[in-house]
């Protein structure tokens, strides 16, 4: 497949960045190029120019900042997955950078490029909302932090605007007693999410104490399944309880669900349900390890 | 606009002038005839246009070859030296891990990547790195079969 022509220009830091992007209207970012390429190929984007971010190495790597990990844009899902401190402090992030696609698409794919675009199938979005996380978007004038259930506003569209650059993710890390989990329904042949579910619970003697859970890929855009979170809260951390929590997640759903050639909507809506109670199994047993 | 590149591809610089639009993998194949990557789903999937890129696998069809600028590629042409196999081919080759050896230039690559990621993996731990890449003639087992003997002979390279 060939993309339609297109300026190439290159940036080597946040500055030029923005110089190339107010000097060329339309133009995209590239960074891995793992989703803006298909994108190109199949001709569902055909910008006049291309900036190509790769260079930027302020962009890149992973750093602990107060309660937080602030993962820079360029980071790559390979990056994030092996991370020591994600795995403890954000194990449903490294879970979900994991399967991501193949090892190949990790090497090349970045977390912000990811979350820029938005993919409704995307697996990192479903975890940055359930844990809280921030997109550190900076425009020419400064930078500002925007809640990820907040960036995330429509099937590949974000709060993100014309002039701003996502320079960095920052996760809340998990304290002592809180654990999480990320679990999908993966699309056999691209390992999208037909379905995924985020979870974190902080388990205080044996009960549920705080709840966060998220629901994606068969909804248009990363939600929070807040009728689960207010199901669970409170409740013995058991089978049981995880079970009656997830079977509410149809209240969160609505009638906003996505349904395809692969998968029709009612039966990733009853598929939902099950992955939410595993995401939040798995989360609550690592509760219990830390 | 034409933008010049220069890549080092299996030791050797090679110049170009080329569209920013044009892929890696079409920049090895079009452009300085190396076959040995193909194309298969051209959507990321399949595996078998995998190179190294910088000593990691990446899909190159999905790589622009202005991204790879300034880069060293290694591609199946590239694996062997003074005519002797690497440990990878000789092993697809031992263990009978090909038939039409269409998808074996990026199955040796995804290999590679495990090998250099994990030296020792498991046979699920093999089937799990090859998950980016389909063979539609062996049924797997014997390309299975070849990563163990190659990691078993010492390792990729």
């Amino acid at each position: 497949m060939f993309a339609a022509n297109f300026e190439y220009l290159r940036a080597t830091s946040l500055a030029e960045a923005h110089r190339l992007l107010a000097a060329n209207p339309g133009a995209k970012l590239l960074a891995g190029g793992h989703s803006l390429v298909p994108l190109l190929k199949l001709r569902l984007a055909a910008p006049p120019a291309v900036i190509d971010i790769g260079p930027i190495t302020e962009l890149r790597g992973i750093a602990g900042q107060g309660d937080s990990l602030r993962i820079g844009a360029l980071t790559t899902h390979a990056a994030v997955a092996a991370s020591a401190e994600v795995r403890t402090s954000a194990a449903a992030l490294a879970e979900a950078a994991a399967g991501v696609g193949d090892p190949a698409v990790r090497n090349r794919g970045t977390i912000g490029g990811n979350i820029a675009h938005a993919d409704p199938a995307s697996d990192l979005p479903t975890v940055l909302v359930a844990l809280d996380a921030a997109v550190v978007a900076v425009g020419p004038k400064g930078e500002r932090t925007i809640p990820a259930a907040e960036f995330f506003t429509g099937i590949m569209t974000t709060a993100l605007r014309d002039n701003e650059i996502v320079a960095a993710v920052v996760v809340p890390m998990s304290k002592r007693g809180v654990g999480s989990a990320y679990v999908k329904f993966a699309h056999p042949a691209s390992r999208y999410a037909v379905v995924g579910a985020a979870a974190r619970v902080a388990v205080n003697k044996g009960t549920c104490a705080e709840v966060q859970v998220a629901v994606g890929g068969l909804v248009p855009h990363a939600r929070r399944a807040s009728a689960v979170e207010r199901a669970l809260t409170g409740q013995p951390a058991e089978a049981a309880s995880f079970q009656a929590a997830a079977a509410r997640v149809r209240e969160d759903l609505g009638g906003d669900v996505n349904g395809d050639v692969f998968a029709s909507a009612e039966y990733r809506a009853a598929m939902a349900p099950v992955y939410v109670k595993r995401a939040l199994a798995a989360a609550a047993a690592r509760a219990g390890l830390t | 606009m034409k933008v010049p590149i220069t890549i080092s591809i299996n030791g050797r610089a090679r110049s170009a002038e080329v569209e920013p639009r044009l892929l890696l993998v079409q920049f090895l194949r079009d452009v300085l005839g190396l076959t040995g990557t193909k194309i298969g789903c051209d959507t990321s999937q399949c595996g078998a246009c995998m190179v190294l890129l910088d000593g990691i696998a990446v899909k190159s069809c999905t790589c622009l070859a202005v991204q790879a600028d300034g880069c060293a590629v290694t591609t199946i042409e590239g694996l062997a030296s003074n005519g002797q196999l690497s440990a990878l081919q000789e092993a697809f080759w031992e263990k009978h891990g090909l038939q039409c050896g269409f998808c074996t230039p990026g199955m040796i690559f995804a290999a590679y990547e495990l090998l250099r990621t994990n030296p020792n993996p498991s046979p699920e731990q093999i089937r799990h790195g090859l998950e980016g890449n389909m063979c539609r003639c062996t049924g797997y087992q014997n390309i299975v079969r070849a990563v163990q003997a190659a990691a078993a002979a010492g390792g990729r390279a």
